[in-house]
């Protein structure tokens, strides 16, 4: 490569050429410049669509309409109406999370393999993830409620008297995150799973492991790393439920989820700068325990490919 | 376990131990995975059965099935709530976001791709950063942005928006079509005489067809299904039908229980046949993250 680029420091010192050929004898030299150019519409776009938005919604949380530049977050974290959502909030998505990759796994354990009907199973399973939360929402009241068909299941099999209270409480929102929560894992971790070469799982079992032993000490530490992750993304949208918590909900009371404190600062109050403090402390508690996730995950992926080895 | 340790005395032949073990545990296990997945399925069909039944019912309160069955509550939904309007900004909404962030992503993915030069990890990390972060906590402040310069509540502010994840998107399923490229193609193209314009248009552009074609249907089905940033940028005149949707819904009571049922429908069979078409084109597991694939056997 040193030879080829070598020439065009002396072209351009010699005596000068047509600027046609010029210019063209230095796209082709140095593609590099040109080629660099091909970014800066991704770059331009998203400084000005995402971080220009973002950091000017931190200055602006800064900002507040009236206070020093920290009454924001003092109002936020100072009042127990607002600062419950934090809690609200990781009690549903935490739960939710867990159960859909825990659940996943077993499953598609069973499903590594192949057989028949294996496609049709994923996409069925990718039918949910696909009609979004606000279509599950109006699903869940009508299946769920008092008359729906649950209860009445329910009260054939002579499991309740009466109709179980599901929807608009946590449970309507709990079961909402299931559904468009699980399959998104359960591809996820199944395109994991199906990553590990099976052949190590059956060198353990000429060494006479067991299923349980063979899934512990091999499957298991190989899969973490992508559990971690499949964890992380799940939580990522748990955690900004937003319709589901406002229809199937109770929005003013159990569900009050922290994206409903945001968008009610700023689109029932018109206050900008605390819905900004909030969405802020948002993304910061959310970058917390996703950065916690990923420092562990770390720890697990050397410590067992370290095993392996 | 405690089949297992049952279980020697009966396992007389001369068959492999390994094999009839794993069996006979296996067996429950299996039993109870398969009923899992049958009741998520069976509670799946009654959320999305319970919808499509309602929307044909004439009326329904407490019995497994409606009285009669009529499909007035379509026409009453598409009068009410102006579906026509709602559908037509849905797609103008969805073609522009599909063509602007291939037109933006798919050259950044060239070069992310091909080329290494200062800064590129931090590009890439700018690039996650929108997919990772749920579009509520960027969407208030870019909603506040957009508000500020006069373009939410607008057409032209919801597709602002919805780029914001989809340019990303469209970068990241590129990128690994394109390392698939031989290098060497190019450069035959650029030898013999081919500029920069060409090379993209006359060779590249061919042989990304399909790898674009894959990322413009899910960036379409991830863009219709979008509820978020569009809810929190759209005016009364550019509402989606996600949006549309959810208004009707939060102000039920007012209307006919059954005709936002009709709404959802029309939502449901246009995201299913969406869909349909996007199975033909990629793998199930794209539609909800790329994740690095084996080649499935």
């Amino acid at each position: 490569m040193s030879v080829t680029t070598s020439p065009p420091a002396t072209a351009a010192a010699g005596p000068p050429q047509s600027p046609r050929a010029h210019w063209r004898h230095r796209l082709a030299e140095r593609g590099v410049d040109g080629q660099l150019w091909l970014l800066a519409p991704a770059v331009l776009f998203v400084m000005l669509l995402f971080l220009y938005p973002f950091f000017y919604g931190l200055g602006l949380s800064f900002q507040p309409t009236k206070g020093g530049p920290f009454s924001d977050y003092a109002r936020f974290f100072g009042d127990s109406y607002q600062r419950g959502t934090i809690w609200t909030t990781l009690g549903l998505a935490l739960p939710a999370a867990l159960l859909n990759v825990l659940a996943s796994v077993p499953i598609a354990y069973r499903m590594r393999g192949r057989f028949r009907g294996k496609r049709l199973v994923t996409i069925l399973l990718v039918v949910p993830i696909t009609l979004g939360t606000v279509l599950t929402a109006q699903g869940l009241l009508n299946f769920l409620g008092p008359t729906g068909w649950f209860n009445r299941v329910l009260m054939g099999l002579q499991l309740t008297d009466e109709p179980v209270r599901l929807i608009h409480n946590y449970w309507g929102v709990f079961f909402s995150l299931i559904i468009t929560g699980f399959p998104f894992a359960f591809l996820l971790v199944l395109s994991y799973l199906s990553g590990i070469d099976p052949t190590l799982e059956r060198a353990a079992a000429t060494l006479g492991a067991g299923w349980w032993q063979r899934f512990r000490t091999v499957t298991l530490p190989l899969l973490m790393p992508g559990l971690a992750t499949t964890f992380c993304l799940t939580f990522v949208l748990a955690f900004s439920v937003f319709p589901s918590a406002v229809l199937v909900g109770n929005p003013a009371g159990e569900t009050r989820v922290i994206s409903i404190a945001a968008y009610q600062a700023a689109y029932e109050q018109y206050d900008y700068p605390y819905a900004s403090a909030i969405a802020m402390v948002m993304g910061a508690i959310e970058l917390v325990i996703i950065s916690v996730v990923l420092l562990a995950r770390t720890r697990l992926y050397t410590g067992s490919s370290g095993g392996k080895g | 376990m405690a089949t297992v340790t049952g279980i020697p005395g009966t396992d007389v032949p001369g068959v492999g131990p390994a094999r009839p073990r794993r069996r006979l545990v296996a067996r429950p296990a299996a039993w109870l995975v398969w009923g899992a997945v049958i009741f998520f399925f069976l509670n799946l069909l009654g959320v999305v059965g319970s919808v499509l039944v309602s929307s044909f019912g004439q009326q329904w309160f407490d019995t497994w099935l409606p009285d009669g069955f009529t499909a007035k509550w379509y026409s009453d939904a598409w009068h009410q709530f102006t579906l026509g309007q709602v559908i037509v900004v849905t797609l103008e909404v969805s073609l522009l976001v599909v063509g602007l962030s291939l037109l933006i992503g798919v050259p950044a993915a060239y070069v992310l791709a091909r080329r290494s030069f200062p800064g590129k990890r931090a590009a890439y990390l700018v690039f996650l950063l929108p997919i990772l972060m749920p579009p509520i906590t960027y969407g208030i402040p870019l909603a506040t942005v957009l508000y500020k310069f006069g373009l939410a509540g607008h057409l032209s502010g919801v597709v602002l928006a919805n780029l914001v994840p989809s340019v990303p998107f469209v970068i990241l399923t590129m990128t690994p079509f394109i390392e698939q490229i031989d290098p060497r193609i190019e450069s035959a193209a650029r030898m013999c005489g081919a500029g920069l314009r060409s090379v993209f248009l006359r060779v590249l552009a061919p042989l990304l067809l399909p790898g674009m074609l894959a990322s413009a249907i899910l960036v379409l089905v991830r863009t219709v299904g979008m509820f978020e940033l569009t809810f929190l940028t759209a005016g009364p005149d550019s509402q989606t039908l996600v949006v549309a949707l959810y208004y009707s819904m939060s102000a039920a009571g007012i209307r006919a229980q059954q005709s936002v049922d009709a709404m959802a429908v029309i939502y449901t069979s246009m995201m299913l046949v969406l869909l349909v078409v996007a199975l033909r084109y990629v793998n199930p597991t794209q539609l909800v993250a790329r994740v690095k694939e084996e080649p499935e056997p």
